[in-house]
C-alpha cells in the first residue's frame, strides 16, 4: 500500500505542469510589484500620455473617469483641463436634440466609437477591447500587456497569416488584429525619460494596471494595518488560552 | 411540555423574568457555556466554527453587496466594477466576498476530511453528518450561482455548461434545462433567477446549520480517540476553554484569508472573468473554481456509453450521473463503513486507505484543471474509478475484516 501510494504521488510529479500551450512572459520589475509597491506617478502620466495619444485612437477605457486622474498626481485645473480638451456627446436638450459639449471631470473617457460595429468596421472586423481591466483579465497581468506590445517580429518562414493579421510572439496563436502600436520616439515624453519601446510599454502597462485596479495602493496599505491587527489579536487569544488550558488535566 | 409546576421560579433580575417566560439565556448558557465537551480536541475540531463564522461573513458582506450590484446582463458586469471604485470600501467587501467562498470551500473540505478521518459520521451521529452534507451541496450550488452574477466570460460560460448538465437527462432533460434558465440560453432571465437564489440559499444553510447544532449536541463532540465518553472527567465546559481555543484559530485563519484578500485577491480567480461575458466567443478553456475541480473532473471521466441489458447510458448522462453520485455516496456513508471504531488511530488499514483517498481527491482536483487530452484522461479515470472503489469496495470490505482494536475505556487512559 505504502509503495502504491510513494508510487501514484511520484507519477503525478512528474506530469506537465501544463498540457496546453503557455507561452512563457519575460518578467519585468513593477515599482507595484509585492506588498510594499506603490505607483510611480511620474510613470503613470507618462503612461496616460501614451494611452492618449496612441491606444485612445481605437481603445476605449471606459471604466475610467476624468476624476480619477487625480491619482496620477493632477491637480483639479489640470484635471478639468484634460477634461475640457475632450468632446462628450449630451443631452437631449430642451429641444430634444443631442448635443457634444467639453468634458467634466465627472465625465468618464469617451469611446473612440460610436459603437461596436463601428469598431469592428474600421478595424478590419477585429474589436479593439475596452483596456479598462486589461491587466486583470489576462494571465500575467502588466508583464503580459508589455511582452505583447513589445512582441512583433517577422512571422517565422511558412507560417500564414491573412490580410490585416500580424504576428505577435506572445499572443495566443501569433495572430493579432493589432499592427504594432509603438515605435521608438513615437510618443514625445517631456521629462526626459527615453523615447524608446522600452520605455513607453512599461509605462502603459503600469497605467493600464493602475485602471484596472486604482485603488490597489488602498488596498496593500490596509492589508498591512488588519494583518499586524490580527496578528496582535490572535497573540492575546493564544497567551489566554495557554492561561485557562492549564487547568485540564490531561488535554 | 413540562407542567408547571416543574419549572423552577424565576431568578432576580430583568434577565431572571425575561428567562422564566423565553429560556433563551438558559439555553445559550447550557448551549454555549457549560455545554460539556471532550478535553481532547485537537486543531481539527477549530473547523467547524470556523465554518459557521464563515457563513456570516458571506451573508453581511453579500448582503452589502446586494445593495449596489444590478443583476440585469447588460449592466451586471459594470455594476460589480462600480462596486470595486466607486462604493465606499466595495473593493475591500467584494473581494472579502469573492475569497470568502474559496475559504469557506477550504473550512468546509477540512471540516469533511476531520469526519472522514476521525469517524464522526458513525453511530449515533449519522444525521449529524446527512445535514452536513445536505449544507455542503447547498453551498455549491450557491456558489455556483454566485460565481455567475458577474457576468464575466466564465460566469456565462460556466453557467452554460452546468445548467446544460440536465439536458442529460431523458425526455425531460430539454425542458428541465429551459427552466432553469428561464430561456433558450443563458441570459437575463437566468441571471435574475440566480440572483433571488443566490441570496435565498444562504439562509437555507443557515437553518440546516442550526439543525447541525441541534443534532451535534444531542450527543455532543466526537474527539480524536473516537470513544464514547462516560466518565465526567473527560469533559470540560465549552467556554472558556473551547471559546477560546477556536479564537486563536480564528485569528490564525483571518491572516490567511487576508493574505488573499489584501495581497492577492485575484489569484484564486480567473483572469476570464474580468472580460465581460460575450455569448459569441468562446473561451478557449473552461473551467471552474477550484473547489468544483474534482467534481469537473469525475463529469469529464466518463467518456464511454455504458450499454446496460435493455439500453444504453450516453457517455453525457453517465458523467453527470458520476458526479452526482460522487456527492450523494457520502450520505451513504455510515451504512457503508460499518466498523465499530470510530477513530482512525486505532484503524492501521483505515488510515492507509484514508490517506489514499485524500491524495486521489487531490489527483482529481489537478486532472479536473488540465485540459483533458493524452494521459490526463486515463489518470482522471483511474482516479475516479478509486473514488467509487473506496466507498464500495475498500470501506465495506474494511469494516468486514479489519481487526477490532482495544479501546480505551477514558481519554487519559493509556494507548500503545
Amino acid at each position: 500500500m505504502r509503495l502504491l501510494f510513494l508510487s501514484l504521488f511520484l507519477f503525478t510529479l512528474m506530469l506537465p505542469a501544463h498540457a496546453a500551450e503557455r507561452i512563457e512572459l519575460p518578467e519585468h520589475t513593477w515599482t507595484f510589484s509585492g506588498p510594499l509597491g506603490k505607483f510611480d506617478q511620474n510613470q503613470l502620466q507618462r503612461g496616460f500620455q501614451v494611452y492618449r495619444e496612441v491606444c485612445a485612437t481605437c481603445h476605449s477605457l471606459s471604466l475610467i473617469a476624468f476624476r480619477n486622474l487625480g491619482d496620477l498626481g493632477y491637480n483639479e485645473d489640470e484635471i478639468k483641463a484634460i477634461a475640457a480638451s475632450y468632446e462628450i456627446k449630451d443631452g437631449p436638450n430642451d429641444m430634444g436634440e443631442m448635443f457634444t459639449r467639453p468634458g467634466r471631470p465627472s465625465d468618464h473617457f469617451p469611446d473612440p466609437f460610436p459603437n461596436r460595429k463601428a469598431a469592428e468596421a474600421a478595424n478590419n472586423g477585429a474589436y479593439p477591447p475596452d483596456l479598462s481591466l486589461m491587466t486583470k483579465a489576462r494571465h500575467g497581468g502588466a508583464d503580459y500587456v508589455k511582452a505583447l506590445l513589445m512582441g512583433y517580429t517577422e512571422a517565422p518562414a511558412g507560417f500564414d497569416l491573412a490580410d490585416g493579421q500580424y504576428y505577435n510572439r506572445f499572443m495566443p496563436g501569433h495572430r493579432i488584429a493589432m499592427a504594432a502600436p509603438l515605435l521608438d520616439g513615437a510618443v514625445d515624453y517631456k521629462d526626459g525619460s527615453p523615447k524608446t519601446l522600452d520605455q513607453y510599454t512599461s509605462d502603459v502597462s503600469a497605467f493600464l494596471t493602475w485602471a484596472a485596479e486604482p485603488y490597489m495602493i488602498q488596498r496593500k496599505e490596509t492589508g498591512l494595518r488588519v494583518m499586524l491587527y490580527i496578528g496582535l489579536m490572535t497573540l492575546i487569544f493564544y497567551l489566554n488560552y495557554r492561561l485557562v488550558k492549564r487547568r485540564v488535566k490531561g488535554a | 411540555m413540562e407542567s408547571e409546576s416543574k419549572i423552577p421560579p424565576a431568578k432576580k433580575g430583568i434577565i431572571g423574568w425575561i428567562d422564566h417566560r423565553l429560556p433563551i439565556f438558559s439555553f445559550m448558557d447550557h448551549e454555549l457555556n457549560r455545554y460539556p465537551t471532550p478535553k481532547n480536541l485537537n486543531i481539527w475540531w477549530n473547523f467547524g466554527s470556523l465554518a459557521g463564522i464563515m457563513l456570516m461573513i458571506m451573508i453581511i458582506s453579500g448582503i452589502f453587496l446586494a445593495m449596489n450590484y444590478t443583476a440585469n446582463t447588460q449592466m451586471a458586469f459594470n455594476s460589480v466594477e462600480r462596486i470595486m471604485r466607486d462604493v465606499n470600501g466595495g473593493w475591500l467587501i467584494r473581494y472579502l466576498h469573492m475569497n470568502g467562498a474559496s475559504m469557506f470551500f477550504i473550512v468546509v473540505y477540512i471540516h469533511i476530511f476531520r469526519g472522514l478521518y476521525y469517524g464522526s459520521y458513525k453511530p449515533p451521529r449519522e444525521l449529524l453528518w446527512a445535514l452536513g452534507v445536505a449544507i455542503f451541496l447547498i453551498m455549491m450550488a450557491t456558489a455556483f450561482m454566485g460565481y455567475v452574477l458577474p457576468w464575466g466570460q466564465m460566469s456565462l460560460w460556466g453557467a452554460e455548461v452546468i445548467t446544460n448538465f440536465f439536458s442529460a437527462i431523458p425526455v425531460v432533460g430539454e425542458d428541465l434545462v429551459q427552466l432553469t434558465r428561464g430561456s433558450f440560453a443563458v441570459d437575463n432571465p437566468t441571471l435574475t433567477r440566480f440572483f433571488a437564489l443566490h441570496y435565498l440559499m444562504p439562509f437555507l444553510i443557515v437553518g440546516l446549520v442550526v439543525l447541525h447544532l441541534v443534532a451535534l449536541h444531542r450527543f455532543g463532540s466526537n474527539n480524536p480517540k473516537g470513544i464514547d465518553i462516560t466518565s465526567p472527567k473527560d469533559k470540560i465546559p465549552f467556554h472558556p476553554y473551547y471559546t477560546l481555543k477556536d479564537l486563536v484559530g480564528l485569528g490564525v485563519f483571518l491572516m490567511f484569508y487576508s493574505a488573499f484578500v489584501f495581497f492577492a485577491p485575484d489569484y484564486l480567480g480567473h483572469p476570464d472573468n474580468y472580460i465581460p461575458a460575450n455569448p459569441l466567443q468562446t473561451p478557449a478553456h473552461i473551467v471552474p473554481e477550484w473547489y468544483f475541480l474534482p467534481f469537473y473532473a469525475i463529469l469529464r471521466a466518463i467518456d464511454f456509453d455504458i450499454p446496460l441489458l435493455l439500453f444504453t447510458i450516453d457517455s453525457k448522462l453517465a458523467g453527470v450521473l458520476a458526479m452526482f453520485a460522487s456527492v450523494l455516496v457520502l450520505f451513504f456513508l455510515p451504512w457503508l463503513d460499518r466498523h465499530p471504531v470510530r477513530s482512525a488511530r486505532f484503524r492501521p488499514w483505515y488510515k492507509i486507505v484514508f490517506w489514499l483517498f485524500l491524495f486521489n481527491a487531490l489527483v482529481l482536483g489537478y486532472v479536473g484543471s488540465q485540459p483533458p487530452e493524452g494521459t490526463m484522461i486515463m489518470i482522471g479515470q483511474a482516479a475516479t474509478a478509486w473514488y467509487f472503489i473506496h466507498f464500495f469496495v475498500l470501506l465495506p470490505l474494511l469494516s468486514k475484516y479489519e481487526p477490532v482494536a482495544t479501546l480505551p475505556k477514558t481519554l487519559d487512559e493509556p494507548t500503545i
